[in-house]
């Protein structure tokens, strides 16, 4: 017998010809794994646990024992952490790269956030344990509102809603009331056209009728037009500042000042609070309600879609009439005013919007990263956010059309619409075509005033070097656009998936999984 | 046991202004600014009004700290709670204690799920995605119904957005709310109905055996949009609803069933195969913990026919350019990014993070785990039922239970709940902080017995009940 000597090879063969990347047999691609559906692979039979056997006794469930076959499958649990490891793979996320999603301000997320939320003296607490166990939770709670009081300059805050928009009702609940208390009936909210749609649609919910205020050229509210639409109908302006074009509501204070001369109420969307953090406090600006979306300036996680948390900053006119529950400090005690402990000071209060108190998971988070940046970090976070959007609006508005790039800097975004790309190009080309250079798209087609909308926010906590390779991006792409290159319509071409028909999965919605029928498991 | 003394946080300042989580240096800033074409930071914020413009950082806030420093502040609040794990633990009534798989809380911590924002790039996101298809369909089959949603904020809000759907579908308003409804949910649908104009009907329960099924069908009327009914009820009974569901049916209007502990639907019938029509939950008790209150997750599922009128996002399943299988949110025309005012909810962020972690903690369950679950909750529920009954001046209101059970005492429950506490033993959840306004039934104290109660845990609270009681 003789020894093969040669071995196997060690420098790859030259690759001439990419166009050839044969298929697999599996469909994976090496690190690309594709991963079917539980129901697929699971049984109910399988399970990943391990529990203890039940004691015998006489079951109690009022003859209503579930006799049928549940369907849900198990599966091991070295099976589950695969399924889920593998799935995690194909999502683009901040922990890889830059999101430059808009108005959603996707930021680092800290990991002694985490760390802390999940202390067991936090996360193992039941909401309803007595208040004398639960003191340094109500602390967190309280010192969080503090925090958040300061730094808008209002006279208290709301911590119970769940996001944004749940703090939008919450601000908007608390202006009807404020409105009922004096018997003033009033049915109208105006909305800039720029708004979000959680605007409108609150305003909607809380019984309002919803009317648009018309924008100026430059992008901002149209101060006259709003003043000469208040009356002794229009119940409250929803103002966002700064606002969905990126831009600053230079005239917010005479705004206010004229809704309040008009008896009503300014509700601001505080989804961009993160561009003035530090620099500018709403409550100078004469604002009587605002929400934080705590998911955004103050860096809890996303969690692709949730959770938030949506603490509403208020007014003294409207602090009365705040949501049960809150946090108040008599002496060195901290007490959680509920319907049990709520005496003749809260009888404004206009209820309850949610069983327990809040988000308290993302206060912790919060409370982490607000203590971690300071007073003097987080005015640097507003600094740099805004340096940044800055940067990239004059990085790229030679080649791309920033519609409001000529009326000043832009705040923490910067807006460039689809004008000057060849024809049958879109937004949506360069979005998919980000996706292929390695980055999440920007906020596409919102806000609705901007033909072809896209809004970019870096955030602060991107580096240059990363901002450099998002222009780099970005200018290739819309030098692909403006040329009409065919190929830029096909992309994304190495993403998990290639575009989805969203019009197919509307017309037919599967929205569930059921077992495929005998004749489509034999195809 | 517990020393009661908060600290104040310093800060630790720091020597340079070096932030951890701020990448640019100072001569990146430079370079950036003159590419900008701007003296300095303060230049881009001229289109602030100077009046409201702050010179320097809010005075009286403390500075940047390092992470340990920040790290020991928080662990010094975090000591100042007693936490379920302990002590003896039996505190229900809407959130629910059960062992967690740690694969769990390791896989939602994967950046790819924690650090993405809702999948509105669905080539990028079909991690995401897939979870949600397969959450949908897990709480669907869990709840017996056609479809369910993508989650909602939590249970009581699920709640008050299904009194509004009902609403939507009879164009009717009046809506009447089982007595055996958590008191927070009826407070938010109150909250809510005070500015819809919706007319809720509600009184709070009697310390009784049966549920209130009968009240409830007698007072169904021709504008009667729904019934929303708990099961198991807040005092943990469990009433078969399927003549509910014929008598709301008959009339016209919805059953909308509540569910606030998922793990009783491995032992007991879904309602919606009891003919409910939305079936709205809490599934904090399948993968997400305690934590305070929230996050929580809202489940949301009805009947197919329904489906447009729902609230929050839905994944589909459609193909690719290539014709491979993917997942989208679809059905948006109902969403508020897209009909503003017309939408049938303004909820945008959900409870996503939280949907993948029940979603896990199924997966990891399977039917043949979920169904063990619930076996061993009651088996135990059972035991401690009986051992706590015969604790003098005890007596048990339950004929059916799951895993919660309500004990009426020879005093008021509250007392009892503070004095446990300080001994160490978090006891139950008392109807009078529950239902403050009804002192008729303050003598109620709510037990939960999940997996994580030993049969120790249960003699240490008879024991501390005895001497209460004495
Ligand atoms: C401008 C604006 N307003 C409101 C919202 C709603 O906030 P949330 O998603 O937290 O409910 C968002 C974010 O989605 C937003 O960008």
């Amino acid at each position: 017998m003789t020894m093969l000597k040669e071995g196997r090879p060690t420098a790859p063969q030259a690759v001439t010809e990419t166009a050839s990347i044969p298929a697999t047999a599996t469909g994976n691609r090496a690190l690309m794994l594709e991963e079917a559906l539980i129901f697929e692979i699971g049984s109910t039979d399988t399970t990943g646990v391990d529990l203890a056997d039940a004691p015998k006794v006489e079951s109690r469930l009022g003859n209503l024992a579930r006799a049928d076959s549940i369907g849900l499958p198990g599966l091991s649990e070295q099976e589950t952490v695969r399924h889920y490891t593998r799935l995690s793979r194909q999502n683009y996320a901040i922990d890889l790269g830059l999101f430059p999603l808009g108005s959603c301000t996707m930021k680092h997320n800290p990991r002694l956030n985490e760390k802390v939320a999940r202390m067991p003296g936090f996360a193992d607490l039941h909401p309803l344990s007595p208040q004398s166990t639960v003191q340094g939770a109500l602390a967190v709670i309280h010192e969080l509102a503090e925090w958040l009081v300061k730094l808008t300059g209002m006279h208290s805050v709301a911590m119970s809603p769940k996001a944004g928009a749940h703090g939008e009702l919450c601000g908007l609940l608390a202006i009807r009331a404020a409105l009922e208390a004096r018997g003033d009936a009033r049915s109208v909210i105006l909305v800039p056209e720029s708004a979000h749609g959680t605007n409108p649609a609150t305003a909607a919910f809380c019984g309002y009728k919803v009317e648009d205020i018309p924008a100026t050229p430059d992008g901002r509210v149209d101060r006259a037009a709003l003043k000469a639409r208040l009356g002794p109908d229009v119940a409250a302006v929803m103002i966002t500042n700064p606002n969905t074009c990126g831009l600053f509501e230079r005239d917010m204070k005479t705004i206010s000042e004229a809704v309040h001369a008009a008896g009503a109420f300014v509700y601001c969307d505080g989804a961009n609070f993160n561009a003035i953090v530090g620099r500018v406090r709403p409550g100078d600006l004469g604002v009587d309600a605002m929400h934080i979306n705590l998911h955004k300036t103050f860096s809890t996680p996303h969690g692709g879609g949730g959770p938030g948390s949506g603490p509403v900053v208020l007014s003294q006119a409207l602090t009365p009439f705040a949501p049960l529950p809150f946090v108040e400090r008599q002496g060195d005690k901290f007490v959680l005013i509920e319907e049990e402990t709520a005496d003749e000071h809260h009888a404004a209060s206009f209820g309850r919007m949610v069983a327990f108190h809040g988000q308290m998971g993302m206060f912790t988070r919060a409370l982490t990263y607000i203590l971690s940046h300071g007073a003097d970090g987080l005015r640097q976070v507003a600094s740099d956010a805004v340096l940044n959007a800055n940067y990239i609006l004059r990085s790229l508005d030679d080649v791309l059309d920033a519609p409001f790039g000529s009326s000043g800097p832009c705040m923490h975004e910067a807006l460039f619409s689809d004008k000057g790309l060849a024809e049958g190009f879109t937004t949506l080309d360069i979005a998919k075509g980000l996706i292929d250079e390695g980055f999440h798209p920007m906020t596409m087609y919102f806000p609705l005033v901007v033909h072809g909308a896209m809004l970019v926010e870096p955030t602060e906590t991107e580096s240059k070097a990363a901002l450099d390779q998002f222009i780099l991006a970005l200018r290739s792409l819309a030098g692909r656009a403006k040329a009409g290159d065919e190929a830029l319509k096909g992309a994304p071409y190495f993403a998990p998936r290639r575009r989805l028909d969203e019009t197919l999965a509307a017309r037919k919605p599967v929205l569930t999984w059921t077992e495929p029928t005998q004749a489509e498991a034999a195809e | 046991m517990i020393n009661n003394v908060i600290p104040a946080f310093a800060g630790v300042t720091k020597r340079d202004n070096i932030m951890r989580y701020l990448p640019l240096t100072d001569s990146d800033r430079q370079e950036m600014l003159s590419v900008i074409g701007a003296a300095s930071v303060d230049d881009l914020f001229v289109d602030v009004p100077a009046e409201a413009r702050l010179s320097d950082k809010i005075a009286g806030l403390p500075d940047h700290a390092s992470e340990l420093a920040v790290e020991r502040h928080m662990a010094a609040l975090a000591r100042q709670n007693l936490s379920a794990g302990e002590a003896p633990f039996f505190l229900g009534a809407g959130a629910y204690k059960h062992h967690v798989p740690a694969s769990v809380d390791h896989l939602i911590q994967r950046g790819e799920f924690l650090t993405a924002y809702t999948p509105y790039q669905p080539e990028i996101a079909q991690g995401t995605l897939q979870v949600l298809f397969e959450f949908q369909t897990q709480v669907a089959r869990l709840l017996g119904c056609d479809v369910a949603n993508a989650s909602m904020y939590d249970g009581s809000t699920a709640c008050w957005e299904a009194i509004g759907m009902a609403r939507r579908i009879t164009k009717r308003g009046k809506a009447i709310l089982s007595s055996g409804l958590h008191p927070h949910y009826v407070s938010v649908a109150n909250t809510m109905a005070r500015f819809t104009g919706d007319a809720l009907v509600h009184e709070a329960p009697t310390l009784d055996a049966a549920t209130d099924i009968d009240a409830l069908i007698a007072g169904i009327d021709k504008d009667t949009s729904c019934v929303v009914v708990q099961y198991p009820d807040i005092l943990g009974r469990i009433a078969d609803l399927t003549p509910l569901a014929e008598a709301a049916h008959a009339a016209g209007a919805l059953l909308v069933a509540v569910v606030t502990e998922p793990v009783a639907l491995g032992a007991i019938k879904a309602p919606g195969h009891m003919g409910a029509d939305i079936v709205v939950g809490e599934g904090q008790s399948i993968g997400v913990g305690l934590q305070f209150g929230g996050p929580y997750l809202g489940l949301f599922a009805c009947k197919q026919k329904y489906v447009r009128q729902m609230p929050g996002r839905l994944c589909g399943e459609t193909v690719d350019a290539a014709g491979k299988r993917g997942f989208v949110l679809t059905l948006s025309t109902r969403e508020q990014h897209i009909r503003r005012e017309k939408a049938t909810s303004n909820i945008c962020t959900n409870s996503g993070l939280c949907a993948l972690a029940f979603s896990i903690h199924m997966t990891l369950l399977g039917e043949r785990g979920l169904r063990e679950l619930a076996a061993l909750n009651h088996g135990l529920a059972v035991q401690a039922a009986d051992r706590l009954a015969r604790v003098p001046g005890v007596k048990l209101l339950n004929e059916s239970f799951f895993n919660e059970f309500t004990l009426i005492l020879s005093k008021d429950a509250r007392e009892v709940v503070r004095n446990l506490a300080d001994k160490g033993v978090l006891g139950g959840v008392s109807l009078g902080r529950l239902f403050p306004d009804a002192p008729q039934i303050g003598n109620g104290l709510v037990v939960a017995v999940t997996e994580t109660v030993t049969a120790e845990d249960v003699e240490v609270l008879a024991k501390a009940l005895e001497e209460e009681l004495a």
